[in-house]
């Protein structure tokens, strides 16, 4: 459920590497031949063939990194390996007759039949070159799997702080109700709580701002003012925690028509900075090991009041949907 | 109150508890006159259905008179004498609109829980695991109704409780097993298990006008309530090979219609393959011992319908996938959606189209609850089933 889109960075330099993959591809499937010459390969009917195969591999690279998708580097990764072992053999099979089974792994790096000095430089310039490409997929790839766990609160959180790590959910559920009404209940922000397990308060605090106050563990509690930024009716809220919060945040809850005349999508997002220090712990605890559960929780008391006018509450669960419940439930029988 | 607890696995009690509450508004409190001892009951008793917890109040199957009512339940009044459906369903979220009151999205608070062991959550059931819940159920004197305006079904004929007790769960079960069987004229139907649901199954598949019904089980005296029932052939698999038996009856075809009302504590004969399943469930390696399933899936007839309402919990093992797909069987399945057979199998009853009553073979108070589970466990005594008076 949480988020995997990915940041810029990683994006871009998924795209050059596209670009790369694209025209080694193209020139690849064009000119064989004098991809053959240029680094140091001969032209044997095999290697000609090896080097097409391989030019269209590059092209299947090629598209989702031009998408920009980093995490596609991993394949770019694969194929430097392979063409790297391949190149590799050719070079430490010098003067031996190159067998089957290389001639069957190699690639960029197609064994050479009759080596002169040149084609030997030509052969380490392209290894060096497909290293140094290798080096750039493989840090593309590593960041596009960090990006995965940490780009959405750059996206939405303020950028001021410091933060070691932050908690970056989302979570989603279709209610049996028309988007403006269910827009409507949650635009209620007073009301915020009664479906929110965490929140004890929101009470206004000037135009467009709003003091929130959320339950910490051990009777603690944590506060911060927050502002809409975005109210677009019957679509999108959008907040976020101003300067001086215990605990910087933000979110957004997007609404959408459900297909087929069943109500309305809602989508929320939220992202906790988590800095040291208490209050820091104290949101790490809140959430545990489950924030995604907790979110969905918030979500699914929401649809029961929307749908039903009530939390749905059973003796084994009596404050309705919670995760701290679930690992601890009470025995279904009622209590005195 | 008195209730019936589940104490661990082959281990309820009948203790005294505090008196169920109003916890919101839509609620109703019944004090129980009848309830029942279901057969999905007892894989909570032998300890295959996960997160039941010590002190878990049982039953699925109970009906009574409304002592209390929240102030959003209008059609309800103290007094009223009221069936309640085992699935508690909103009435208001989509699957509700749609009928499918057992998918019901919003009456199981432990929807988290189900969501990590099925992919999505079923409706909230009473006295059956946390995992549906968290609900007391009505082996008690006094039960609270979730949703009542939307579940329990007055009885305002001069019935018997044992005449429309089971329009709780058991008779709609085997009634929509036997639907589901999409049943048209010539259909044969075998069903798999004789017990209460099976038996229900047999009569609906009867009432929907099957030309043949075939009860399979291994107890004689299940399946003399078979043929009571309506069924017009029954084979004991302990005696016969099931398989040989159904193509010799439906003359190579198959049946158009299987019906598994056995569910995951399936027993095969031949001991290698019981004792297989066996073992895997022991070690948690498959959570069901699918031998009627399987059999079910295999007897089939090319096209036909495989319609399971015997209970499963999580997975099985050796699930004859290619039987089913390249035969084009369908498979349909469900926990009863139980509120929208109500009124009609009561207005049968009513009507004397059937007497449920056929199936009871043994009443207790309900403080001997304990030696009905263990009884209708054991198939002792020619148990069918068991109905408590609190």
């Amino acid at each position: 459920m949480s988020s995997s889109r990915a940041r810029p960075g990683p994006r871009r330099t998924a795209r050059v590497l596209g670009l790369v993959s694209t025209g080694l591809g193209v020139a690849m499937l064009r000119d064989p031949k004098g991809v053959a010459r240029f680094s140091g390969v001969d032209d044997s009917a095999t290697a000609l063939s090896m080097i097409t195969v391989v030019g269209a591999r590059e092209l299947l690279h090629a598209f989702p990194l031009l998408a920009g998708c980093p995490g596609w580097a991993w394949t770019r990764v694969a194929g430097d390996a392979m063409d790297l072992t391949a190149m590799g053999i050719a070079r430490s099979s010098r003067g031996i007759a190159r067998s089957s089974r290389g001639m069957a792994l190699s690639s960029r790096g197609i064994a050479l039949s009759s080596r002169s000095g040149e084609r030997e430089r030509r052969l380490r310039n392209a290894t060096l070159a497909v290293a140094g490409l290798a080096a750039l997929d493989l840090a593309t790839a590593v960041r596009s799997r960090r990006a995965g766990s940490r780009s959405a609160d750059r996206e939405l959180l303020p950028g001021s702080a410091p933060w070691k790590s932050a908690i970056d959910v989302s979570a989603a559920t279709t209610v049996n109700r028309p988007p403006q009404e269910v827009y409507a209940r949650w635009h209620d922000f007073t009301r915020l709580p009664e479906f929110m397990a965490h929140v004890r308060e929101v009470r206004p605090a000037g135009i467009g701002r709003w003091h929130w106050v959320a339950e910490a563990p051990g009777r603690r509690t944590v506060q911060w003012s927050a502002e809409v930024v975005e109210e677009t009716p019957g679509e999108r809220i959008r907040w976020r925690s101003l300067p001086g919060a215990d605990v910087e945040n933000a979110g957004v809850v997007e609404f959408r028509p459900a297909p087929g005349d069943q109500g309305t999508e809602v989508r929320v997002r939220l992202a906790y900075a988590q800095p040291g220090g208490k209050a820091g712990k104290a949101v790490a605890k809140l959430f545990g090991e489950a924030p995604e559960q907790q979110v969905r929780d918030d979500l699914a008391r929401f649809k029961q009041i929307l749908e039903t006018g009530q939390v749905v509450r059973s003796e084994g669960t009596p404050e309705g949907p919670l995760a701290r419940r679930m690992a601890k439930q009470q025995p279904a029988a009622p209590r005195s | 109150m008195r209730a019936t607890q589940w104490m661990g696995k082959d281990h309820v009690e009948v203790n005294e508890v505090p008196d169920p509450r109003l916890l919101n508004d839509r609620d109703a409190i019944v004090k129980v006159t009848s309830t029942a001892i279901c057969g999905s009951d007892l894989h909570l008793y032998d300890g295959f259905i996960p997160t039941m917890k010590k002190g878990d109040i049982l039953g699925h199957e109970f009906m009574g008179e409304v002592v209390e009512v929240g102030k959003g339940v209008g059609n309800l009044r103290v007094g009223d004498r009221v069936v309640v459906p085992f699935p508690i369903a909103c009435g208001a979220c989509t699957a509700c609109e749609r009928g499918l009151f057992s998918v019901c999205e919003n009456s199981n608070p432990n929807a988290g829980m189900a969501e990590k062991l099925w992919g999505h959550s079923p409706c909230g059931i009473y006295g059956y695991s946390h995992l549906v819940g968290g609900y007391p159920g009505g082996q008690a004197e006094y039960a609270r109704v979730p949703f009542a305006d939307v579940g329990p079904l007055k009885v305002e004929d001069d019935l018997t409780d044992e005449q429309v007790l089971f329009l709780t769960d058991i008779f709609p079960t085997g009634y929509m097993g036997a639907e589901m069987c999409d049943i048209s004229p010539g259909d044969v139907v075998a069903v798999w298990g004789a017990g209460p649901v099976g038996l229900f199954a047999v009569a609906s598949a009867k009432m929907l006008g099957a030309e043949r019904v075939i009860a399979i089980d291994r107890f004689g005296y299940r399946l003399d309530k078979a043929r009571e029932a309506g069924a017009t052939d029954v084979l004991n698999y302990e005696e016969v090979d099931v398989l040989d038996a159904l193509n010799e009856l439906t003359a190579g075809r198959g049946p158009d219609g299987c019906i598994d009302a056995a569910g995951l504590e399936a027993t095969h004969p031949t001991t290698a393959v019981d004792a297989y399943d066996r073992a895997k469930t022991a070690v948690m390696a498959e959570t069901e011992r699918p031998h009627a399933l399987r059999e079910a899936i295999m007897a089939c007839r090319n096209g036909g319908t495989v319609s399971i309402v015997g209970v499963y919990g999580g997975l099985m093992d050796k699930f004859p996938v290619g039987s089913l797909m390249n035969r084009s069987l369908t498979v349909r399945t469900g926990q009863a959606h139980v509120h929208r057979y109500l009124k009609p199998l009561y207005e049968k009853i009513r009507d004397g189209e059937i007497d449920p009553t056929f199936l009871i073979s043994h009443t207790l108070p309900l403080d001997r609850a304990p030696e009905g589970y263990r009884m209708f466990r054991d198939k002792e005594d020619n148990c069918t089933k068991v109905v408590l008076k609190p």
